[in-house]
């Protein structure tokens, strides 16, 4: 399955409506999940069921662009059955890529459906070209979703040394990035998004306006105060700000949204496959922001000629929808290694 | 068209919350009952059965309460602690009803305060967020509702 397009434009939709307005704005592939654990935006209300799954793939293949299916969640031995079975749904369906983390997954899926795509997820957290070679020779998969953690020289060099598609992050929200392995929710909750498919999920999330300011609580602890006016970002304890010493502040990262626009004549230069936007969790609005955007960002620099110009606008849109009070380049743009 | 950027003046709150709100709450629960079933599906709205939902229209002044019940949505008449709060101004509701705005956006820029049981409005939210109005607006054209048929037109 080979795209014309030499950077595909990955969106998100939590929702059959999300999709249509990804499609309709210029996304060539839209990733979703279903109504449960099996991914990893497993919040109440959001997701696929069966007939919002088969109408959505029908909407998107009638136009001539792909859905793919984040499975990328870990299973354990007691529901084993769960994610083989959404394995074989999104085979019957008829996805055009499962986006997977977890090998013995992987294994069943490429054994069960041979001719499924495999995509390792961003949750597979595979940073070198090793890595990713191997997911490569043991179950034939395609694309590779790198971790935000690398700066573009590296992004480079793993490109450069792998036969698979490799898939960047663009554009959303960032957190500590030790993705499929980050026990901070789950020291909090109980819940992790690795297994249980939410980081900080609703049940244990609580706001409330006080005469201090916005209080936000996980679990009963508080992670953060916002006074008024004050921009606010997701209840996550990596982005909350904490007492050390006799300071208080953000002690392990601000919230902040990752924004890598001015980077992609470079990304497209290394080879980079497609471009990742996050935010599945996020609702049909959204999408059509960012989708517009990004589209007739990569549209430009496809088109080649002048140099590449960001429009004041593109950056104004973007900046609007992000979370906390800013945005970053992320990893991507270091000078250290 | 976009909504512009606008605050209702600021004595009308003053002047709303000395108003009755029975008449808003049931002009809102007589559109979500109208909407149930056809549109929102009762079987994933069911958590909020019996849950003492609010919602603040802050430069209005209004306070609407409201419930589920076996007979659909029905106006709460005590000021009992509620277990869901959602407060935004008049503007941003009917973005966020227009789809010109995403809750989170507004989340974030604190202009959208949820409180209480984070679940429960996720829950509404994303229900919400999954109304197809693609092909509920050619239900609706069987119904002689030309404001709500408007509405739904600019939605989508």
């Amino acid at each position: 399955m080979t795209s014309p397009r030499p950077i595909e434009l990955v969106c998100p939709a939590g929702s059959l409506p999300a999709l249509k307005t990804a499609i309709d704005h210029g996304a060539d592939c839209v990733y979703l999940g279903f109504k449960d654990a099996t991914n990893a935006r497993n919040f109440s209300g959001l997701n696929f069921d069966d007939k919002a799954m088969a109408e959505g793939i029908r909407y998107a293949h009638d136009r001539g662009r792909k859905v793919l299916l984040a499975l990328n969640t870990y299973p354990q031995t007691d529901n084993w059955q769960r994610w083989t079975g959404a394995v074989d749904r999104a085979a019957t369906f008829g996805i055009d890529a499962v986006i997977l983390a977890d090998p013995g997954l992987m294994a069943y899926a490429r054994k069960t459906h041979p001719d499924l795509r495999l995509h390792l997820s961003v949750q597979g957290s595979a940073t070198s070209y090793d890595a990713i070679n191997f997911y490569y020779e043991h179950f034939g998969i395609s694309r590779a979703v790198l971790p935000r953690v690398l700066s573009l020289a590296q992004v480079e060099q793993v490109i450069a040394n792998t036969p698979v598609e490799i898939e960047v992050f663009g554009f959303g929200g960032l957190c500590v990035m030790v993705e499929g392995r980050c026990a901070l929710s789950a020291y909090a909750t109980g819940e992790s998004p690795n297994c249980d498919g939410a980081c900080s999920p609703g049940k244990h999330v609580r706001w409330e306006q006080t005469p201090k300011g916005m209080e936000t609580r996980l679990n009963g602890i508080l992670i953060d105060r916002f006074a008024d006016g004050e921009r606010a970002g997701y209840p996550t304890l990596c982005k909350g700000r904490f007492e050390v010493g006799d300071e208080t502040y953000y002690a392990i990262e601000e919230p902040t949204s990752l924004n890598t626009l001015e980077l992609l004549p470079e990304l497209a230069r290394i080879g980079v496959r497609a471009i990742k936007i996050e935010g599945r969790q996020r609702s049909p609005a959204y999408v059509a922001q960012v989708t517009q955007v990004w589209r007739a960002a990569i549209d430009r620099v496809l088109a080649g000629g002048q140099p590449f110009r960001i429009e004041q606008a593109w950056m104004a849109e973007l900046n609007k929808v992000s979370e906390g009070q800013s945005h970053t380049l992320g990893a991507y743009y270091r000078p250290w290694k | 068209m976009k909504i512009p950027a606008f605050t209702l003046p600021a004595p009308l709150a003053r002047v709303g919350a000395r108003l009755p709100q029975l008449p808003p709450t049931l002009a809102l629960v007589a559109g979500l009952n109208l909407a149930l079933d056809r549109v929102l599906p009762r079987d994933t709205l069911e958590p909020l059965a019996g849950k003492r939902l609010l919602l603040k229209v802050t430069d209005a002044g209004m306070a609407l309460r409201f419930t589920l019940t076996p007979r659909g949505f029905r106006p709460l008449l005590d000021s009992g602690r509620p277990d869901l709060t959602i407060s935004a101004t008049t503007r941003d509701y009917l973005a966020l009803a227009l789809r010109e705005e995403d809750p989170d956006t507004l989340f974030f820029s604190r202009r959208l305060l949820m409180e209480g049981e984070t679940d429960l409005g996720l829950l509404v939210k994303n229900t919400l967020d999954a109304v197809d109005w693609d092909s509920v607006s050619t239900r609706l054209a069987a119904l002689k509702l030309p404001f709500a048929r408007q509405l739904f037109a600019r939605a989508h």
